[in-house]
């Protein structure tokens, strides 16, 4: 029996071939099957050439893989560009008028099956877009399955844009599973293993676990200037703002958005922006402010390679070090990279509650990788919340917002609106009423108290986990999205009798010295796996603690470290 | 004489004869007409000579970053709608640094009170031109006198969508201070720019200098919402400079426009149980 399939669809960009990507991935995981999906894309509306593979296991999955059994091509440059990927016996779905596929252009056996789509259309007077709808039914069919599971996420799906548009949807999703079924009947597929999760899933990627962790976190004012790979947060902080009870605006720039978050900040709302690179350095200036401030502020940075504009619709972890020291002058901060969905949710929420407790800049770290790869998350999980208190203390009088007595380095806040209350959040060096200073003892003081709290932070920093086989031949150290194709690859990596370990750290910065030293220094073969091309996170290590990580596994050609990859390499160390 | 319960322990550090007094004490008249609790008003003050005010004013403050003190601004309004929200700002600040976040707040037309401090130059800096410094005038930046010619902060707002601008000059406390009256009791963004000498940096602008040539207009309410007459009365500077509310119209504010800020600040609202919310079919 099968228990690991990869079914895949590409095709011209704006024929829905990420939505068909979604709506097989949902298909399969109400079925109780593990789904991943991934997409690849360039950054056109129109006319380039869009991917997306969609991973079925029967239990949990962590990554996907490149190797497909099924692919979908909407158009020739799909077979041209993924011929190389077909796994033995693939089974390619084209339509002959594109271009007559032979056997012998493939390096193996194939099945191929022509499906004469623009005919099919035709009869129900379909649109030319709808051609994926074909070939989801036509899938369906060929992954051995009942239509009614498809139409099903059909219905739910359309059910917004009325009952004819339903219907037509289905129509056409059926008359795809009746032809391959009338013509292929042999194909259909009865070897896969049935799916085995039981509890409920929800299938999404992670900007919309971060923006639901975030509402779990009691955020309840966001600025978020649209910018790839954060963007779906703004439809589902949009849509629903008063089901949510929260204010979303769209700001001229960065700029304005982070100012406008540490106001409402200021002001008693938990708040936050979320950018990539490029706006995330117009917004440092801002983040050194709320630094100095004490201000909370969550601030979501979507990595995609740079410099500059670089390859928007594409993956990279090259901006540790840019968070690391975003913001003129000293002052605390917190990073998190979260590894797949559900820490997206779990640290989103967390971000929150840090930002409250600490008065500082928290971060969070995510790529476009996972912020457009479809992940399950199980239901279960969105129950976690925090309160969202805000704290808006009384105090001796007169009040001091920058009280440096205590041993934290954490004062009181108060909002404006509260009697006796009054202070400056003042971006100039200050008191403990917020006035401006320049006198000698009292800077150093200040700078001192700001600092203190790195050392609270420490105290509460969680170490980072530890996936795999104790006297781990090898050991991988990685941070955020690499979680889970490392540990996909190390199932397969343990198979060849190698132990491998993993070592990741969701919880990036600050580092607590001892702890990650010891966890380091007893590993026989460290090795940092990261999606950038200079190490930051081997150097990080290495400047918080001591610990030099020789070797590293680099890639930086905006594509995710696959699965496959590291085995391969891993492999080739034995 | 009733107690200034605005003062602080810190006494201001500006120029002796600078305008910024001017603007100070007009403020504190109007806020003190208002009667405001002071509590419920928050200033935001731009950086530059204009912004050290925060000092000597007590209400709660927000000195912020040079540019940026309209968006900072926005998002306490946003939070909290029934807080008194003023920008304390200058011409370098507001129309220079921060000119993009000026014409999109105008846009939005948020319920607060923009207070540019117009003296041509970028004082704390020392006195390089300003964006509104006129063609010719010499300073630290320009040495053969300004190039590129100014603009005027009034029309720009108008232009841009502010609903309420009026004109006035720190040599006048008592009319500057109902101006300012007048743009906070606005319901929408108001825009008072504020004729200011400053009396170290710009020796052409003296007090002299614009008693000579202001004028105090009179609108009927029923024209002051003409964009049109708005404008051009704004942009008039020269020989004649009109002082007075030069625009007034009555528009949704951006908070208007916010159903859950019906139900209060954003503070007090609970947060809300995400497993049971209704948008997660999307993800099923
Ligand atoms: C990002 C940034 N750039 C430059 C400065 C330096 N700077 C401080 S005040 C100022 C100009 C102030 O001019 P204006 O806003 O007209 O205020 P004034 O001093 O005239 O009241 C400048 C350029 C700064 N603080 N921050
Ligand atoms: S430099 Fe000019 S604006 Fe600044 S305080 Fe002195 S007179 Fe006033
Ligand atoms: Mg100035």
């Amino acid at each position: 029996m099968k228990t690991d399939i990869t079914w895949a669809i590409g095709g011209e960009a704006g024929f829905g071939i990420m939505s068909s990507g979604t709506m097989l991935a949902k298909t399969f995981s109400r079925a109780g099957y593990g789904v991943i999906a991934s997409n690849e894309y360039p950054s056109l509306i129109r006319g380039g050439h869009n991917f997306v593979s969609v991973r079925i296991t029967t239990a949990t999955v962590h990554a996907p893989k490149k190797s497909i059994h099924i692919l979908i091509a909407l158009n020739k440059e799909t077979i041209d560009l993924h011929k190389s990927d077909l796994d033995l016996n693939a089974y390619v779905v084209y339509d002959e008028k594109d271009y007559a596929w032979k056997q012998e252009e493939f390096n193996h056996p194939i099945t191929l099956i022509s499906i004469p789509f623009s005919e099919l259309l035709k009869q129900k007077n379909g649109d030319a877009v709808m051609r994926n709808t074909i070939a989801l039914g036509v899938s369906m069919f060929l992954l051995g399955k009942d239509i009614s599971l498809l139409t099903h996420v059909i219905q739910d799906q359309f059910k917004g844009k009325g009952e004819a548009i339903v219907t037509e949807n289905i129509d056409i999703a059926t008359l795809g599973y009746t032809y391959v079924k009338d013509h292929f009947e042999a194909l259909h597929d009865q070897n896969i293993s049935e799916g085995i999760i039981k509890e409920p899933q929800l299938v999404m990627n992670a900007s919309e676990a971060v923006a639901l962790g975030s509402l779990a976190g009691g955020m309840k004012f966001a600025a978020i200037y649209p910018m790839t790979p954060i963007n779906a947060l703004i439809p589902l902080f949009a849509d629903h703002a008063t089901e949510l009870g929260i204010v979303y605006k769209q700001p001229e720039d960065e700029i304005a958005g982070i100012n406008m978050a540490i106001g409402a900040s200021l002001a008693g709302a938990r708040s936050m922006v979320a950018t990539s690179g490029g706006g995330f350095a117009l917004m440092v200036e801002a983040v050194s402010m709320a630094g100095v401030m004490e201000v909370p502020v969550v601030i979501d940075l979507g990595m995609r390679p740079g410099p500059a504009t670089g390859m928007p619709t594409w993956t990279e972890q090259g901006e540790l070090h840019m968070v690391l020291h975003a913001g003129h002058g000293e002052f605390p901060r917190i990073i998190l990279a979260p590894g797949d969905v559900e820490e997206s949710y779990t640290l989103a929420k967390t971000a929150f509650d840090l930002a409250e407790q600490f008065q500082t800049p928290i971060f969070l770290l995510t790529d476009k990788y996972i912020n457009e790869t479809l992940w399950q998350l199980p239901r279960e999980v969105l129950k976690t919340q925090t309160k969202g208190e805000i704290h808006a203390d009384t105090d001796a009088l007169p009040f001091k917002r920058y009280d440096r007595s205590t041993q934290s380095g954490i004062s009181k806040r108060s909002f404006p609106g509260q009697k006796d209350h009054e202070y400056i959040a003042n971006s100039y060096e200050h008191d403990e009423y917020g006035y401006t200073t320049e006198e000698s003892g009292m800077r150093k003081t200040m700078v001192e108290k700001r600092l203190y709290k790195m050392k609270a932070i420490q105290a509460i920093i969680p170490p980072p986990t530890v996936y795999g086989e104790e006297n781990a031949d090898i050991t991988f150290v990685a941070f955020g999205s690499l979680k889970g194709v490392v540990l996909d690859a190390m199932q397969t990596v343990k198979e060849t009798g190698i132990k491998v370990k993993l070592i990741h750290f969701s919880w990036v910065y600050p580092m607590v010295e001892e702890t990650i030293k010891q966890l380091l220094e007893k590993e026989k073969r460290l090795i940092s796996i990261e999606q950038n091309a200079t190490g930051q996170l081997a150097s990080l290590i290495r400047e918080a603690t001591g610990v030099t990580i020789a070797e590293k596994w680099l890639k930086y050609d905006g594509r995710q470290w696959t699965t496959e990859e590291i085995i391969e390499r891993a492999k080739g160390m034995k | 004489m009733k107690e200034d319960q605005f003062l602080t322990a810190t006494k201001p550090t500006w120029c002796p004869g600078c305008g910024n007094f001017g603007i100070w004490m007009a403020l504190k008249n109007a806020l003190t007409k208002l009667a405001i609790p002071r509590e419920n008003i928050v200033i935001v003050y731009g950086v530059g000579c204009h912004g050290n005010m925060r000092d000597w004013m007590n209400v709660y403050g927000v000195e912020g970053l040079h540019g940026r003190a309209l968006p900072v601004a926005q998002g306490i309004k946003l939070a909290n709608p029934n807080l008194t929200v003023i920008a304390i700002t200058g011409d370098g600040d507001c129309l220079g640094e921060g000119g993009n976040h000026f014409i999109h707040a105008a846009k939005r037309n948020p319920n607060i009170t923009v207070l540019v401090h117009n003296n041509e130059v970028y004082g704390l800096t020392t006195g390089q031109a300003s964006p509104t410094a006129q063609i010719g005038m010499v300073t630290k930046s320009t040495p053969t006198g300004v190039v590129d010619p100014p603009f005027t902060p009034s029309s720009l707002g108008i232009f841009a969508g502010a609903t309420f601008a009026a004109r006035g000059f720190t040599g006048d406390i008592p009319f500057l201070a109902e101006l300012i009256r007048a743009a906070i009791i606005h319901k929408g963004f108001s825009v008072v720019d504020m004729l200011q000498p400053c009396v170290t940096f710009d020796k052409i602008h003296t007090y002299q200098w614009y008693r000579e040539r202001i004028q105090k207009v009179n609108i009927s309410e029923e024209s002051l919402g003409d964009k049109k007459q708005s404008i051009e009365l704004a942009s008039t500077f020269g020989e004649k400079i009109p002082i007075g509310v030069l625009h007034k119209r009555v528009e949704n504010t951006s908070e208007d426009r916010e159903i859950v800020l019906k139900n209060g600040p954003l503070s007090l609202l609970p947060t809300v149980s995400v497993d049971t919310l209704e948008l997660l079919s999307q993800f099923q």
